[in-house]
């Protein structure tokens, strides 16, 4: 399975080679999308995770256990699902496949672990109904 | 066998008549000739839920004590039409301050139906007769004489794929358009859109009732633009943006559910429009026109990245599959117009036509027979 997470490093965890160690404890593949993280200040990083989902499991508690918070990539992503019309044009520019709609019943749909924060979808939904705060 | 519209409207109000989707007919179509539709269905519900730039609102504030002749105005900050009488505006779906160009006329024209109050200010030089320069104070549907919202081009006969061949973002009507064709999309309900079950307009006509954003409400005349002037393909589909509808109704029946305020960046405000219109089955040929299926509508793929040139054609049932192929290039393919809200819209409309609380009327007058559009010549 594929997994993306999103590490949020406090100041004091940023000297510890956590993306290494999780390749070489655990066998994970790992493919950075973004990072913002600065050594004396912090930051964070969206991290994109393949490996079986012990492993997965596994891994993300490594990083947790290193002082640096972990949480999904929906998490930072606000959809204002009950204002929605399903009109799908916000699925135009989602080039990852987080956001879709389609037959038979074309209602919206979002799946978060998809999400590679591009913030297209800010933009694209006429309504305004999606706010994010990745990096904000 | 040919029905009447009486005789159709005294089985909706016996309760007998037999009313079907568009969608529903459409695949009953798969195996059922024109003649037995004809002997089997009574009317066929139509439906569009999509973003429809030509619509605004005419509203009547009253009179205040002492009058005044409103000549510049605006609605939360938006100037509306200060060019009609005294006390009377036309907001414009698209109208907007410069100033904050994702807020305008639609949004205004959502509050208002959705119960809420919203600031009118105007200004006047002040007559004999309307002494009062300045105006400031809080209106709704409530304390206003007439709110009705009054289309002058809705729901658009079949309408062209929008994508982009060049290597920058393209911010357009048709949405966010990636460079280099990453994607396409289109606007149309297809196989479920009103003018393309009745394409040459036999029923649909000056007069004829509607589903208008949750209300009842009616055609009132040919919409602008209307044009019969497109290529037709074999099924009788007129390919590309031909004709539309001018619509009329009362704002205070209506649910934003089906009329929604919105804006495209970096293009302007727009409104998203509910519509329903049902479709008698008079004859055969009716039987055949709302039979129409998603693979037998055409339209054309235009290029708003070099000059809108037309660059191929396609079908919604390949649209609707997610993927087009054109040119070597497999196009991502996302709809603008929600079809699930089309699909409720034309749920409603067959629920009020077999309970007869909506009953249908022959057009007081047909559209054009014969109409191309010009364009705009500069000749100063």
């Amino acid at each position: 399975m594929e997994k993306r997470i999103v590490l949020n490093f406090p100041p004091e965890s940023t000297q510890k080679p956590v993306i290494y160690d999780i390749v070489k404890k655990f066998d994970v593949v790992t493919n950075i999308l973004k990072a913002n993280v600065k050594g004396d200040q912090g930051g964070r990083m969206i991290v994109e995770l393949v490996a079986d989902a012990k492993r997965i499991k596994e891994a993300v508690k490594y990083i947790e256990s290193c002082g640096i918070e972990v949480s999904t990539l929906g998490s930072k992503i606000t959809w204002n699902g009950d204002l929605c019309t399903d009109c799908g044009t916000c699925t135009s520019s989602c080039l990852s496949g987080a956001l879709t709609i389609q037959a038979p019943d074309w209602k919206l749909k979002f799946n978060p672990d998809k999400c590679v924060a591009c913030k297209l979808c800010l933009k694209a939904c006429p309504l305004h109904l999606f706010s994010m705060d990745v990096f904000g | 066998m040919e029905k009447t519209y009486e005789e159709i409207n005294e089985k909706i109000r016996k309760g007998k008549a037999v009313v079907l989707t568009a969608e529903q007919v459409s695949e009953m179509a798969r195996t059922m000739s024109p003649k037995e539709i004809l002997n089997k269905v009574d009317v066929v519900t139509t439906a569009t839920f999509g973003a429809m730039c030509s619509s605004g609102a005419i509203l009547n504030f009253g009179h205040a004590t002492p009058p005044i002749r409103m000549e510049r105005i605006e609605l939360n900050g938006v100037p509306v039409s200060g060019g009609l009488a005294a006390v009377d505006t036309f907001v414009g779906a698209t109208d907007c301050n410069p100033q904050r160009p994702d807020y305008g006329g639609a949004h205004i024209i959502q509050e208002l139906i959705d119960g809420k109050s919203v600031v009118l200010e105007a200004w006047a030089k002040g007559t004999d007769c309307y002494p009062r320069t300045h105006i400031k104070t809080n209106v709704s549907l409530e304390t206003m004489n007439e709110a009705i919202l009054s289309n002058p081009r809705n729901a658009y006969q079949n309408y062209n794929v929008a994508v982009n061949s060049s290597d920058r973002i393209r911010y357009t009507y048709m949405g966010t358009l990636l460079p280099n064709f990453k994607n396409a999309s289109y606007s149309s309900a297809g196989e479920l859109s009103p003018l393309l079950n009745d394409p040459e307009c036999r029923t649909i006509g000056l007069g004829t009732r509607i589903f208008l954003a949750g209300a009842q409400g009616y055609v009132t005349y040919n919409g602008t633009q209307f044009n019969t002037s497109k290529p037709v393909n074999k099924f009788g589909v007129p390919m590309g943006g031909s004709r539309t509808i001018a619509v009329a109704g009362e704002m205070r029946e209506m649910n934003s559910r089906f009329l929604r305020g919105a804006y495209f960046e970096k293009y302007g405000v727009t409104m998203y429009v509910g519509i329903g219109v049902p479709i008698p089955v008079l004859d055969e040929d009716m039987a055949a026109r709302v039979s129409i299926r998603n693979e037998q509508i055409e339209t054309y793929i235009e290029d708003y990245g070099d000059d809108f040139k037309l660059i191929g054609t396609t079908n919604y049932a390949a649209l609707r599959s997610g993927e087009i192929e054109f040119a070597g290039h497999k196009i991502h393919t996302a709809p603008l117009s929600s079809l699930a809200r089309a699909r409720e819209i034309a749920d409603i409309l067959k629920g009020w036509i077999e309970r007869g609380e909506f009953q249908l009327t022959a057009p007081v007058r047909p559209m054009p027979a014969n109409r191309s559009i010009k364009s705009l010549e500069e000749n100063l």
